[in-house]
Order: structure tokens, then C-alpha cells, then sequence
């Protein structure tokens, strides 16, 4: 593997509160290298919009990071202050989140929140700001850019909005991008023309995606690597296909079975019986085993790491017992 | 293969509901004192324009369709808390649309029932799961001995998967999932023929959708429902569906049985917006997005609604309303298929579209 952009290790959010603190992120380890697309996976609850928004630096309080290290390039991203943040954010890691209504400030022009942006970020004058800003318009696909710098964003549709807020994004070439749901608000026809952009401009810039989504055809067809994470920790992680296709841990493959195609009608989806636990009520051991057809005594009571046997990563004391790789 | 797949809704089926020429307008002018001063005229939308659909008993008819294409006002429209603007709307032989009769109003309400999409906004979370699910029971009076209505609720939570000991507890302590099988027992309290579902599954994550849309199956089966789902959601739509009605901006483009529309499509929308969809497990499939947005409904285009973003539209598209008619076993309304200019296999239709 080549050096890694983002290094995640044993990370762990908390959120604390009366009755004790609430543990969202529980000890995960992932990296991401340059250029490449990483789908984060799971059902609402999971942890993965926490992951995401603690590598950014962008936890809503009381929520904090209680342990753990989050390094871009190299350098420490979890120790640095609001001042140390700015330089970071924006400029190194870019982000997209589900609703570009909220993501805009309906105050200001289109073209004046990108060249502000732009401005903030790289050493330019307004004029050279208001050209780059054009190109990026032009870049995602709006149409009639020259005429649209000076629009609202409420004059922009839905999709619209979405292609601005990742011009925004990509403003001061940032290495890494962090996709929340990006289309989850979206209609299926503008889904994929953003999935699509989204999938272009990082290969032509080589910017590298964290896609964090609960939708397993958008990974399908844009992730290069899956993590699946479950009640705040992650299960399984290794390359799309074979994850998909090949899953080891029984709730992947139990994710996999339940989701219906449009290829194939057959008389009964496969169902993962009951819900994910509520990050106060994570059973012991295992946290996916009272769901699990597969549980036996030792899931009950002794958390299994994730093992590492390409070209998957598992954590499950059945189909990836421990051996000598931890 | 189960028998029902080989199945497909014949003309000779009995119809539960018939819908023709339904129609529902909005009218979102602004203030007359605006109009006046401002000079600025009335503004119509047409959020259901025309529509012709037969659901067949104990059937699943699925209207499918992006935000805005009028499927969530078909939903109220069957259910009677919309009125029509013009049209008809027969259920079980009686034109609902228009009846003013209160007591035969109640009575066909009492046979048809609406499930919604948000589980957490649905359910009143001051009332205990039992008193939600009776609450049918007692407004059409069809019960009234405590004991009796007890054990219904009983009944009825135990058909939908949960305890009957759930009816002492209140919506919050329950999941997604089981909230939305809380709407479902309430749907099925007053014994309806008749079930409209508005995106049933959209709020829920993808393990528990699959348990409610198994639940929904295995309820059809035991009680000989039938189902109108309403939802943008393909890959449900094929679980689900023996009939399959798309929309687009108040129109109905395609109407067929759910197997020969998924086999070969006709409508130019019907085939982009299966091209639109990711699948799991044809990651690969040569997938062209579909070009532009739906149009304002305020403003629809002319002719064809769909010209616009169509790759086959011609000059009598932008001028011509297609009507929907006969095309093999389904419905179609488009002058290209009336014409022969379609593809056979929707492949090449969309060429020349850009990514």
C-alpha cells in the first residue's frame, strides 16, 4: 500500500452527558490514500457522520475526541486549535455534506461566497478570485456560468445547489474530500449526474473521497474501498467487490442480502431481525451478536478485533477467529 | 419462483379501484390585493393532471416518480382527504371523489387505510401504542367493549411482529422499524380492503426496510389485501409490484406489469430512470446519467411534459399531449413508441445523451 493521505487510528467520540458519557466512535482505524475513494457504510446511528466529522474537526459539542490520532499528511489533525483548524479546513480537506440549501448562505451571491472562499484560501485578487470561480462553475456543470456568478443561492435548483457546494469544496485543490451524504436529498436522476461529477473531479484533481452514505449502489459504483460500520465501530473493511460480493462478517452479508435489486424479484428479502442498539444500550462483546444467526459464547462477552485477511479486514470471533494476525 | 411471479394483472381482473381522467389543481395564487396592485395573474398547479388507473383486488399497484410528480397527491386523493378538482375515483363501485353523504363517506374510509412514511411523525407520542392502534376501532364504532378492543389490539400487534404486551408502552420506546409496524397494526385495525402506502420504507434503514416490506408481503397474503404504494425507490418497487404506474409532473408516462416493465421498458423516462439508479450488483452497468431537472410543475412544459430532457422528442412532442394507450401488455403515452421511432431494447434510445 502506499503511503497513506489520512490515517485514522483507534479513534474514539464521546459525547457526555448526565448519565454518563455516550461513546458514538468506538476505536476506529482506517486510512485513506491519495486519489482514492473510501465508502463509509451503516445504518443511521452507526457512527459514520461522527467519524467523519471528527476527522474534520468538526464534532457539534459537547461531542469531543477521547482517544485516538487522525493524521493528514503526516500531520496531527486532532490536537490543533480553531486558529490551526482554518488552515486545514477548506484548503487541505474539503467537505460536502446532504443538504446544499444549509450548506449556502442564502445572503450572499453564488459568486461571492466562492471567491471569498477562494480568497480565504489561496493568495489571489478579487479579479483572478472571480475567474477561478467562474471555471469551477463551469467545471461542475452549471450551465450559463458567467451569468449565474451573481444568482442566490434560492434561484439554484436542488441538484444546482449541490454542483456549488462542490465547487466550494474543490476551491483551493484540497487533497482530501468528506462527502456526507451528498445526494441523499437528491432525486435518483440528479443522484447520479452528482455521483458522477463527484467521481470525475477527484480523479482529474487526484482528490482522494471519504463517501460516507447508507446507500450500498452509490458505493457500489463509486467507492474503491468499503468500511461497514456497525453501533460505532467497523466490521469490515476491504475493496468493493470483494466486500460486496464476498462478504465475511455476517452483518455485511446480512446488509447485502436485504437490499432489493431491480434485477431480480425473489419471494422473500433476507432480514437481519431486530435494530441496532442505541450507542447506551451496545451489548457486550460483539455489538452486532444478539442480531447475529451465527453467535456463539464467546461473542457474548469478548469484543474480536478486526483481523486482517486479504483482502479483507473482519472483526467476527466466527468467520475471522483471531489466530496470529491482530 | 413463486407462482405470483409468473402472474401478471390481466384486463379481466376485478378492479377494487378505477380512476379516470383524475385530476387535482392547487391553487397558489398570490393574494388578490397582490394581483391587483401588482397586476399579477392567478397561478394554477396542476399537481395531478388526468390521470387513468385501474388497481386490481388483492393486487400491489406501485406509482413510482421523482419528487414532485403528483404520486403523494394520488395517495391523498384515494384516501378522501383531498378532493378531486375533476375526474373520477371509484372504489368498490362507489364514486368517492364526489360523495358529500358523511355516513357513506365513513363507511368507505372505514375500508381503506393510509400508511405513512415518517413512523416518528405519525403516531401521537402522548397516547400508548394500544390506544393508537384502537383509535380506528372506536372512530367508525366498530367495537366498544373495552375487553373486546383489547384483545383485537392484541391481535393485531401480534400480525404485525411485536408483543401484546406492547400496547401498554409509548411510541418513543420503539425503533423506526416498530413504529412503523405500530402504523401498520393501526392501518389494519378497521379490516380495510384497501392499503395506501406513501414511501413506507423511506425513513427506515435498509435491514429494517426489508422486515417491513417482507411484513407487507406476508399481510397480503394472510388478509387478501390491496396495496397502493407510493415511492421513488426502483429496487423496492420490483419486490413489491405486480403493477407499476410511472409518473412524471402530474402524468401518468407508462403503466405495466411490473415484470414486462422492468424486462422492456417503452417510455423514454421509464428507461433513463432505471439507467439513473445504482445497483448493488451491476456496479459496472454503462450507466448515463439523465440530463437536466424536472420542469416547475407551475410551468410545465408543453405538449409532451417530458420533451424537454427526452432524446426522441420531435415537433409534435413539443406541441401534441401524448395519450396513454395500449402497448402490449402495458400503457404507454408517447408518440415515439405510437410511432415506432423507439428502440426495441431501450438501449439505444439514450444516445446522444451527455453524461
Amino acid at each position: 500500500m502506499t503511503e497513506s493521505l489520512l490515517s485514522v487510528r483507534d479513534l474514539i467520540v464521546e459525547f457526555p452527558t448526565r448519565r454518563g458519557a455516550l461513546r458514538v466512535v468506538d476505536g476506529v482505524s482506517l486510512d485513506i490514500v491519495p486519489g482514492e475513494v473510501l465508502g463509509v457504510v451503516g445504518e443511521s446511528g452507526a457512527g459514520k457522520s461522527q467519524t467523519g466529522a471528527a476527522i474534520i474537526g468538526l464534532l457539534e459539542p459537547p461531542g469531543r475526541i477521547v482517544d485516538g490520532t487522525v493524521h493528514l499528511e503526516g500531520e496531527r489533525l486532532d490536537t490543533l486549535s480553531g486558529d490551526q483548524w482554518r488552515r486545514v479546513r477548506g484548503r487541505r480537506i474539503g467537505a460536502v455534506f446532504q443538504d446544499p440549501l444549509t450548506s449556502l448562505n442564502p445572503l450572499y451571491t453564488v459568486g461571492r461566497q466562492l471567491t471569498e472562499t477562494i480568497r480565504t484560501h489561496l493568495d489571489m485578487t478579487e479579479k483572478q478570485a472571480r475567474a477561478r470561480a467562474l471555471e469551477l462553475l463551469g467545471e461542475v456543470g452549471i450551465p450559463a456560468a458567467a451569468d449565474r456568478l451573481d444568482a442566490w443561492p434560492h434561484q439554484f435548483s436542488g441538484g444546482m445547489r449541490q454542483r456549488v457546494v462542490i465547487a466550494l469544496a474543490l476551491c483551493a485543490n484540497p487533497r482530501l474530500i468528506i462527502a456526507d451524504e451528498p445526494t441523499t436529498a437528491l432525486d435518483v436522476s440528479i443522484q447520479a449526474q452528482i455521483t458522477a461529477l463527484l467521481k470525475r473531479l477527484c480523479r482529474e484533481h487526484g482528490t482522494a473521497v471519504m463517501l460516507i452514505t447508507h446507500d450500498m449502489g452509490v458505493i457500489a459504483e463509486t467507492a474503491d474501498r468499503v468500511a461497514v460500520m456497525y453501533a460505532g465501530r467497523l466490521v469490515e473493511t476491504g475493496p468493493v467487490d470483494d466486500l460486496v460480493n464476498r462478504p465475511r462478517h455476517p452483518y455485511t452479508e446480512g446488509l447485502m442480502g436485504c437490499i432489493p435489486t431491480m434485477h431480480a424479484r425473489p419471494v422473500r428479502l433476507d432480514q437481519i431481525e431486530g435494530a441496532m442498539p442505541a450507542p447506551r444500550a451496545v451489548p457486550p462483546g460483539c455489538a452486532f451478536h444478539p442480531r447475529c444467526p451465527l453467535a456463539v459464547e464467546r461473542c457474548t462477552s469478548e469484543r474480536p478485533p478486526l483481523v486482517a485477511r486479504p483482502p479483507l479486514a473482519t472483526a467476527c470471533w466466527v468467520r475471522s477467529p483471531d489466530g496470529d494476525a491482530a | 419462483m413463486s407462482p405470483r411471479d409468473e402472474e401478471t394483472v390481466a384486463e379481466g381482473d376485478p378492479v377494487l379501484v378505477r380512476l379516470r381522467g383524475l385530476t387535482k389543481h392547487f391553487d397558489v395564487s398570490p393574494p388578490l390585493l397582490t394581483r391587483l396592485i401588482e397586476g399579477r395573474s392567478r397561478q394554477v398547479l396542476k399537481a395531478v393532471d388526468g390521470l387513468d388507473l385501474d388497481i386490481a383486488r388483492g393486487r400491489t399497484t406501485a406509482l413510482v416518480g421523482e419528487s414532485g410528480c403528483g404520486k403523494s397527491t394520488v395517495a391523498r386523493l384515494l384516501v378522501t382527504l383531498y378532493r378531486p378538482t375533476a375526474g373520477d375515483l371509484v372504489f368498490e363501485g362507489t364514486d368517492i371523489g364526489r360523495l358529500t353523504d358523511r355516513r357513506a363517506l365513513a363507511s368507505a374510509r372505514r375500508r381503506m387505510q393510509m400508511i405513512f412514511q415518517d413512523p416518528f411523525a405519525s403516531l401521537n407520542p402522548r397516547w400508548r401504542v394500544g390506544r393508537i392502534i384502537a383509535e380506528p376501532l372506536r372512530a367508525h364504532g366498530l367495537l366498544d367493549d373495552p375487553a373486546a378492543i383489547r384483545r383485537r389490539v392484541a391481535e393485531l400487534l401480534e400480525h404485525v411482529g411485536l408483543r401484546a404486551a406492547d400496547a401498554e408502552r409509548f411510541p418513543h420506546e420503539f425503533s423506526g422499524g416498530q413504529r412503523q409496524r405500530i402504523s401498520i397494526a393501526r392501518g389494519l385495525a378497521s379490516s380495510p380492503h384497501f392499503l395506501v402506502c406513501d414511501e413506507p420504507t423511506s425513513a427506515l434503514d435498509v435491514s429494517v426496510q426489508a422486515q417491513i416490506l417482507n411484513l407487507l408481503r406476508d399481510l397480503q397474503r394472510d388478509l387478501g389485501l390491496t396495496y397502493l404504494i407510493i415511492t421513488h425507490d426502483l429496487a423496492v418497487v420490483r419486490f413489491i409490484a405486480d403493477t407499476i404506474g410511472v409518473m412524471y409532473l402530474g402524468r401518468l408516462c407508462e403503466v405495466a406489469p411490473a415484470d414486462t416493465l422492468f424486462a422492456r421498458p417503452r417510455h423514454p423516462y421509464t428507461r433513463l430512470l432505471m439507467e439513473t439508479v445504482p445497483d448493488l450488483r451491476h456496479p459496472d452497468r454503462d450507466r448515463r446519467p439523465m440530463a437536466g431537472e424536472v420542469p416547475s410543475p407551475l410551468d410545465p412544459p408543453s405538449g409532451c411534459a417530458f420533451h424537454t430532457r427526452c432524446p426522441l422528442a420531435n415537433d409534435r412532442c413539443r406541441r401534441e399531449r401524448p395519450a396513454l394507450r395500449q402497448d402490449g401488455p402495458g400503457q404507454v403515452a408517447c408518440h415515439a413508441a405510437e410511432e415506432g421511432r423507439l428502440s426495441p431494447e431501450g438501449g439505444d434510445a439514450v444516445k446522444g445523451m451527455r453524461p
